[in-house]
């Protein structure tokens, strides 16, 4: 196999100090044999891979993508602004074309941090990659981005926070959610009234093995990508679709994962979960770093795999070519749907329960939307955690239309903050965030 | 006394060095056909009179290594390698003798897939019809768990007339350096001892009955039977000699700069308090990337003798050497001729300098003393670049732990010494540019010897400690210990500290010498379901390259 290298930029950031707690999944030891694997095959050698020190992220850069509760600093240690700078560091080396592109294998994760953040739920504090994303708005101007999630759990906090963003194409595959945590992620999530169709889920069966994988991003995820055209696709890289995970259910290989990386070319891609550590992450991690760098993955193999054991069922394959040719289908006839679901009102409301596992918070969130033909709209949030705090937040969306930035500025300035332990308001266009307090 | 002796490319420089200080030093043009004439020379000239009794020891550098390899004067060796799934063999540095095998052992040592013995008998049935005399073994990750080269060895011990094995070579980690590591040092393993033959016969002539050592890349020394081993841990000793020169005479506890301009080039090193940085996978030479813990350097191509041209109206220096300076009988003009027109130095002749600088000036719309102002400027301003590149590229080296970022040490240069011909003319120019005073070392034209014949024994050990599988390893040494569940990293260390002392004692340390320290100290839980079955301590342990006892404490060169 010849191929055309590419010059990948690299950031590792192992956190050799930080864990959960001492047994905990996420914990330090969780790169270490990648670390080594890295090093042993010598790929930092490379003259087209680059490995660059991840900088910090900072409090701003969080505000762009999140409304901590009850400010940003309380919610984050130093090992999320690092993850995150991690994050942003591959952005600035891809756009400022040190690079092809660029993987944040950094720690930790962030994909089920939504919006609104009371704590941590799924391993997880800040979005890095959303964090990562509205950075890249500030400060190139990029509009229209496509997010693949391919971590095995749905990427809930990511379709959480562009939601109602029709410019941030949220992808996600995973396992099934009526057998594995979130239990979110179903084909009729397609996003808010002003993005419906942009937020597209794919469940895979369990028991999915590599020919499950490569069918759906070929017939599913590759057409899509095609149509929306964006300028920026950013691969949110969970490594627990392994066959050797401990807390899932699939059959994908690392040579599978390399594969994946090679056809879906991210320009970045960015570490989420992914625990088996020993058998998985060093292979995972080998096979997408040479995919991504244009080299030869093929003899990448785990020392244990094999193939025939990791067979899909026949039934299982007809089921995802069946549920692909759904996805597909939706997709086509996003915008009738809008139509058929907002009618004649003005706004939509919708009330969701959040939990977070990590830190053992129930949050009860109302979320209202403007229906607008010219922008994302607005959106506010009413959101009471039982931690006793309860927050209000307008959110004024990028490329806002006036009517939508004229009723959030006047919202801002008149709900009563008495009821509220904090208002916020994040203006995603003029980069501006306020706070309230009673 | 200390004889301390840098056999270079064009000049063998020699020191004697009584009390610490320099009490005799020479210089006589290297004998390429005859290292031994060299060594003659500068051992009569600066032994004579001297009671032989009070000699201590010789140290010894030397570019036989590099030499071998750079004109390829190296013996073919056969190549047997344990590479398992990973890089395709056409991303590893292999080369038509190397011959694959089956098996491999993992990141933790553990064995995956076992050698084929009927394999490693076909593979060396292959080299035998070859005339193959040399043998490298290398297998990946051979430094968790050395077992598997070993066994290799062990099945074809006695058919060749040496075999090096990976392991041995280094503690790293990295396959594709572990082979280009194990082949050079195979490669020259028949030159070099022949020669460390004759030097112990050349010693024994001269009645000197002293220890002798050879100097490493790291800018440290071993014994020198312990050497023959260990070939090509001499490669690249040279530009390490000239930097522990430096820092002897510089005597020097905070950040700095060294800068060697010589005619073709100016070669750069950086100390971090006083400690020369060095190559954080290893040393470079002819493309091939080793495991050889040298010192960092780097090498830019703008000396006293470069060619200085103008196109498109800009200035241009070197970096090619066309021959010496236009004032010295060159052949066109050079950063040289510039200081002498500007009254830097006095070498050469100064018409002819001028007229190089008129030449110039003319292509610049410029008269003699600006273009000469202007030649100077850029020559600085390029070195002065440099500097400040590897500084930050020193600075911006990823780490591994929030630790680090938060408390990352910044290097800021605090000193420059300057050495080689031009010295005394950019010297005051360079400190202006990197912002921090210049010195110019005494001694500094015989800077190699005296770097060697100062510089410490040094090593390093690296440790694996796995208490679920209850196994010690070090690598380096072949050595695998069983250790109890209870096994802790504190135990780590003092066996690294208490085995590094052996090592280096054996290898001809001096006690007084023996500033270990723990450069990298990580202890993980290893979790299965949840519980807790282990713990992955590693640890590695050096003795810091430096000079000996009593010389940093205040000593004088």
């Amino acid at each position: 196999m010849t191929k055309k290298p590419r010059k990948t930029g690299l950031i590792f950031f192992p956190a050799f100090d930080w864990a959960i707690s001492p047994t905990h999944p996420e914990r330090e030891e969780r790169l270490l044999y990648t670390q080594d694997q890295v090093f042993e095959e010598g790929l930092l050698d490379f003259e087209n891979i680059l490995e660059f020190k991840p900088g910090m992220a900072t409090v701003e850069d969080i505000n762009r993508a999140h409304i901590c509760v009850p400010d940003a600093r309380s919610v984050i240690t130093e090992s999320h602004l690092i993850s995150a700078g991690g994050a942003i560091t591959a952005a600035d080396k891809v756009l400022r074309k040190e690079v092809d592109n660029a993987f944040a294998l950094v720690r930790p994760p962030g994909h089920h941090a939504m919006l609104v953040v009371h704590g941590a739920r799924g391993f997880c504090n800040i979005n890095i990659e959303a964090v990562m994303v509205e950075y890249i708005r500030k400060h190139y101007g990029i509009r229209k981005v496509a997010i693949v999630d391919t971590d095995c759990h749905h990427g809930d906090g990511t379709q959480d926070i562009y939601w109602n963003d029709p410019d941030t194409l949220c992808i996600s595959i995973h396992q099934d959610g009526r057998t594995l945590y979130p239990g979110t992620g179903f084909p009729e999530e397609m996003g808010g009234p002003n993005a419906l169709g942009y937020t597209i889920n794919i469940p895979l069966p369990p028991r999915t093995s590599d020919e499950g994988f490569l069918y759906t991003l070929e017939n599913a995820i590759l057409p899509i990508l095609d149509d929306f055209q964006p300028e920026l696709i950013i691969n949110s890289a969970g490594q627990d679709n392994h066959y050797s995970d401990p807390i899932t259910n699939m059959r994908f290989s690392a040579r599978g994962y390399a594969l994946l990386n090679d056809r879906l070319s991210p320009d970045i891609a960015v570490l989420e979960g992914g625990y088996s550590i020993e058998k998985a992450l060093p292979y995972v991690n080998m096979g997408i770093i040479l995919a991504m760098a244009g080299l030869d993955y093929d003899s990448v193999r785990e020392p244990d795999f094999h193939a025939e054991s990791l067979r899909q069922s026949d039934e299982l394959t007809r089921k995802i070519e069946r549920d692909v040719a759904e996805i597909h289908r939706l997709w086509k006839s996003r915008h009738s749907l809008k139509k058929k679901m907002v009618g004649d009102s003005r706004y939509t409301r919708r009330r969701k329960g959040i939990y977070y596992d990590t830190d053992g918070i129930s949050e009860h969130q109302e979320e209202t939307v403007r229906i607008c033909e010219d922008c994302g709209g607005l959106v506010l949030i009413d959101s009471q955690a039982d931690t006793g705090k309860r927050i209000y937040a307008v959110i004024i969306p990028h490329h806002a239309c006036p009517a939508c930035r004229l009723e959030g500025e006047d919202f801002f300035g008149k709900i009563p903050v008495q009821q509220y332990s904090h208002v916020y308001l994040q203006d995603r266009d003029k980069d501006n965030f306020q706070v309230k307090s009673r | 006394m200390i004889l301390g002796i840098d056999v270079g490319g064009t000049h063998t420089d020699a020191v004697l060095i009584e009390n610490l200080v320099v009490k005799r030093k020479t210089k006589v043009p290297t004998d390429e056909k005859n290292l031994l004439n060299s060594l003659l020379a500068v051992t009569t000239n600066l032994l004579r009179d001297e009671q032989p009794e009070k000699l201590e020891r010789v140290v010894l550098s030397t570019t036989i290594s590099t030499n071998a390899i750079v004109q390829k004067k190296t013996d073919r060796v056969g190549m047997i390698l344990i590479s398992g799934p990973g890089l395709p063999p056409s991303l590893l540095p292999v080369h038509e003798d190397s011959i694959h095998i089956r098996g491999y052992s993992n990141h933790r040592g553990a064995e995956m897939a076992a050698i084929d013995p009927e394999e490693v008998a076909q593979a060396s049935r292959r080299f035998q019809e070859k005339e193959i005399r040399h043998l490298g073994v290398v297998g990946k990750f051979s430094t968790r768990n050395p077992k598997q080269e070993t066994v290799v060895r062990d099945l074809l011990d006695g058919s060749y007339r040496h075999i090096s094995m990976g392991h041995r070579l280094s503690g790293h980690l990295n396959f594709p350096r572990r082979i280009a590591t194990t082949y050079l040092n195979e490669s020259i393993w028949r030159r070099y001892n022949t020669f460390i033959t004759q030097i112990q016969g050349f010693v024994r002539d001269q009645g000197i009955t002293v220890p002798i050592y050879i100097l490493k890349a790291d800018g440290g020394t071993f014994d020198i039977e312990h050497s023959r081993e260990f070939p090509v841990q001499t490669i690249l000793s040279g530009p390490a000699a000239s930097i522990m020169g430096i820092l002897s005479m510089a005597r020097c506890r905070r950040d700095a700069v060294a800068l060697d301009m010589g005619g073709t080039t100016t070669d750069i090193a950086l100390f971090a308090d006083g400690v020369p940085l060095l190559e954080p996978f290893g040393v470079t030479i002819e493309g091939h990337k080793t495991l050889i813990r040298g010192l960092k350097t780097k090498s830019i191509g703008v000396g006293g003798d470069s060619l200085v041209s103008v196109t498109d109206g800009r200035l241009q220096i070197g970096p090619v050497r066309e021959g010496p300076a236009y004032a010295c009988g060159g052949p066109c003009p050079t950063p040289t001729d510039a200081m002498i027109v500007l009254g830097m130095t006095d070498i050469g002749d100064a018409l002819l300098a001028r007229r190089a600088m008129e030449d110039i000036g003319r292509q610049l719309n410029m008269g003699i003393e600006d273009a000469a102002r202007a030649v100077y400027e850029e020559t600085c301003r390029i070195v002065s670049a440099a500097v400040t590149s590897m500084v930050e590229e020193v600075n911006n080296k990823p780490v591994y732990t929030i630790h680090e970022i938060l408390e990352g040490k910044k290097l800021i240069p605090k000193t420059l010494f300057v050495v080689g011909g031009p010295a005394g003319a950019i010297a005051p120019r360079m400190a202006e540019l990197l912002g921090c005073p210049a010195q110019i070392p005494e001694h500094a034209e015989v800077a190699n010897a005296i770097g060697a014949a100062l510089a410490r024994t040094t090593a390093e050990m690296t440790l694996l400690a796995d208490t679920e599988q209850q196994l010690l390893t070090i690598a380096e040494d072949g050595y695998q210990e069983a250790i109890p569940a209870r096994f802790t990293r504190a135990d780590a260390i003092r066996i690294g500290q208490d085995r590094l002392r052996k090592k280096v004692m054996a290898m001809g340390a001096r006690e007084e010498d023996l500033e270990i320290e723990v450069i990298e100290d990580m202890e993980f839980n290893m979790v299965k379901q949840f519980y807790t079955t282990g713990k992955n301590i590693r640890v590695k342990v050096q003795v810091k390259p430096g000079l000996i006892a009593g010389f940093t404490e205040g000593g004088k060169a």
